[in-house]
């Protein structure tokens, strides 16, 4: 009797604290950071690095305002919203074109022969050197933003779609083809279920190099957005607005992959080695 | 003691005639199979048996329609096998199912590519899900599930096919020896429910002798045909009974006196 009682209320402390681990593990390195960048600050003496305290300030007045009331109090919400806007037209851009062209090329060998060069030329260019040209292409403003945000997804989805079909299991086709599967349905019922895994991961990846390229794509002179706000802040030598830029787009990059994360989950709950 | 194939119909299913295989690597030409002839009738259980590389797979994998032969023909029925088809259902040893369609789904694969109602599909998909014994796992992944699982799904799902003759690939050859010996008798009753065709590849000859009407020893290189025994013991066949002892050294002997051992002298 008693060891029937006694298990549930020894358990339940258990379970609670490997909650309170699952939470805590994850957030115990960047407090570490922020702790040694406050050490840091504070024994060399640097004027050119704020203290955490004072980008935490200048995060508030950027999120609610009445602390320093400038350009730049109480604006979060629209630069926000302008980098998530170009972030995810070019990523849905970039899925738009490269997972059709990923299947086409992973399928068809003559697309494969006649494409796939060219894309592993283009690959290698850094995003960075399209800037001059992508201005001139789409004048300043938002489009070459998009445009450069584009670039930077579009490689990893074109290449994890091909590399996903291009590796699908031989057996499967003798599966399929054995049990009356052929032609058009042959692939939408094996080589689309069976890519799925890489292309989620051409897009978890691709999503990435789209947070990563905003900055470089509001460099061509939009006046809003959060790339635009870092290079504001670097002009200005306001480092406290430059790196409260750079902790909203991490802060953000990191919420709208586990939206990617959790859509993958859903979807491809038959793979549980697929699960991030 | 009545012979198992004795009651079912003589009439010719498989027909191999003067079949060859030559595989080209690189700058070598490999002859998997040559002038192997062999003709299997309505409902029978063959097991080819030989050590690798003696061409049972491949033979296995012709009569599928995954290769095309060199020379000769494998015939179903008096028609000539050009590729595969839902009457000759493979089951690989690694299983091959899809693994984002669950168990049910998986054994209704070959149903629905007929385009069958939905409600008649459901029935079929259930009913083999049942008759392989897994309606407690119907909505389970493959992945979720044992190797045991795995390959009766795989049976069910070529049943569920209407499959006349199964092809089966070492099947249980990745399985544990206790889920092979259960799998080898769900495999028997399933046989003797439906009075499928079986051809069965394996490289035990205990497991040959067990199932099987018929037990054709191959060997190797090239890959031909060596012996086809009839087995006419008496089923269920018990593995330590005297008579099955006899028939497993008989077939062991034909099967070893072709494959080389290096003989190492136990004393000095």
């Amino acid at each position: 009797m008693e060891a029937v009682s006694e298990a549930p209320a020894k358990r339940a402390p258990a379970a609670r604290w490997s909650a309170i681990k699952r939470w805590l593990t994850p957030v115990l390195v960047p407090i570490a950071l922020v702790a040694a960048w406050d050490i840091c600050v504070r024994l060399t003496g640097t004027r050119l690095i704020p203290l955490p305290r004072d980008v935490g300030i200048m995060l508030y007045d950027f999120t609610f305002g009445g602390i320093y009331d400038d350009a730049f109090s109480k604006t979060i919400h629209i630069h926000f919203w302008k980098s998530v806007q170009r972030v995810y037209g070019g990523f849905f851009a970039a899925a738009l074109v490269g997972i059709p062209l990923g299947l086409l090329i992973g399928r068809i060998r003559f697309i494969r022969d006649l494409i796939d060069p060219t894309l592993q030329m283009l690959r290698p260019v850094p995003v960075t050197a399209w800037l001059p040209l992508s201005m001139i292409f789409f004048g300043l403003g938002p489009n070459a933003a998009i445009f450069l945000v584009f670039l930077g997804a579009f490689f990893p989805i074109v290449l994890n779609t091909t590399f996903g079909v291009r590796s699908v299991d031989h057996k499967l086709f003798e599966a399929a083809s054995m049990l009356g599967c052929n032609g058009s349905s042959l692939f939408r019922q094996v080589v689309l279920p069976a890519a799925t895994p890489s292309i989620f991961n051409g897009l978890r990846l691709g999503h990435g190099f789209a947070w990563i390229l905003i900055v470089v794509g509001e460099m061509t002179g939009v006046p809003q957005g959060l790339g635009a706000v870092i290079m504001d802040g670097r002009t200005l030598s306001r480092t406290d607005l430059v790196i409260s830029g750079m902790i909203v787009i991490g802060l953000a990059g990191f919420f709208s992959d586990r939206i990617i994360v959790a859509i993958n989950n859903r979807l491809l709950a038959w793979s549980p080695q697929h699960h991030a | 003691m009545p012979d198992a194939g004795m009651h079912r119909s003589a009439r010719p299913t498989l027909a191999v005639k003067g079949l060859s295989k030559r595989f080209v690597i690189g700058e070598q030409t490999v002859e998997a199979l040559r002038d192997v002839n062999l003709t299997i009738s309505k409902g029978e259980f063959v097991c080819l048996i030989g050590a690798s590389g003696c061409g049972k797979s491949t033979l296995l994998r012709i009569i599928a329609g995954f290769e095309t032969a060199s020379a000769g023909t494998v015939e179903m029925y008096g028609a000539p096998i050009t590729a595969p088809g839902p009457e000759r259902g493979m089951v690989f040893q690694d299983f091959a199912l899809f693994p984002w369609l669950t168990v049910k789904e998986n054994i209704g694969f070959g149903p629905r590519q007929r385009g069958l109602p939905k409600d008649k599909l459901d029935e079929i998909a259930t009913r083999y899900t049942e008759m392989v014994g897994l309606t407690k796992f119907a909505d389970y992944y493959p992945s979720q599930l044992s190797g045991g699982m795995k390959q009766r799904v795989a049976i069910a799902r070529v049943l569920a096919n209407d499959c006349e003759v199964l092809l089966m690939d070492e099947p249980f050859g990745a399985l544990d020896a206790l889920t092979r010996e259960k799998l080898q008798q769900e495999l028997l009753e399933i046989w003797e429910r439906t009075k499928v065709t079986v051809i069965f590849v394996t490289h035990s000859v205990e497991e040959a002798v067990v199932l099987s009407d018929r037990v054709v020893v191959m060997t190797a290189g090239p890959g031909r045909i060596e012996h086809d025994a009839r087995i006419k013991l008496a089923r269920p066949r018990e593995v330590s009974a005297i008579d099955f002892n006899q028939v497993r050294r008989d077939i062991t002997r034909r099967l070893s006196s072709h494959v080389v051992v290096k003989s190492v002298p136990l004393t000095a």
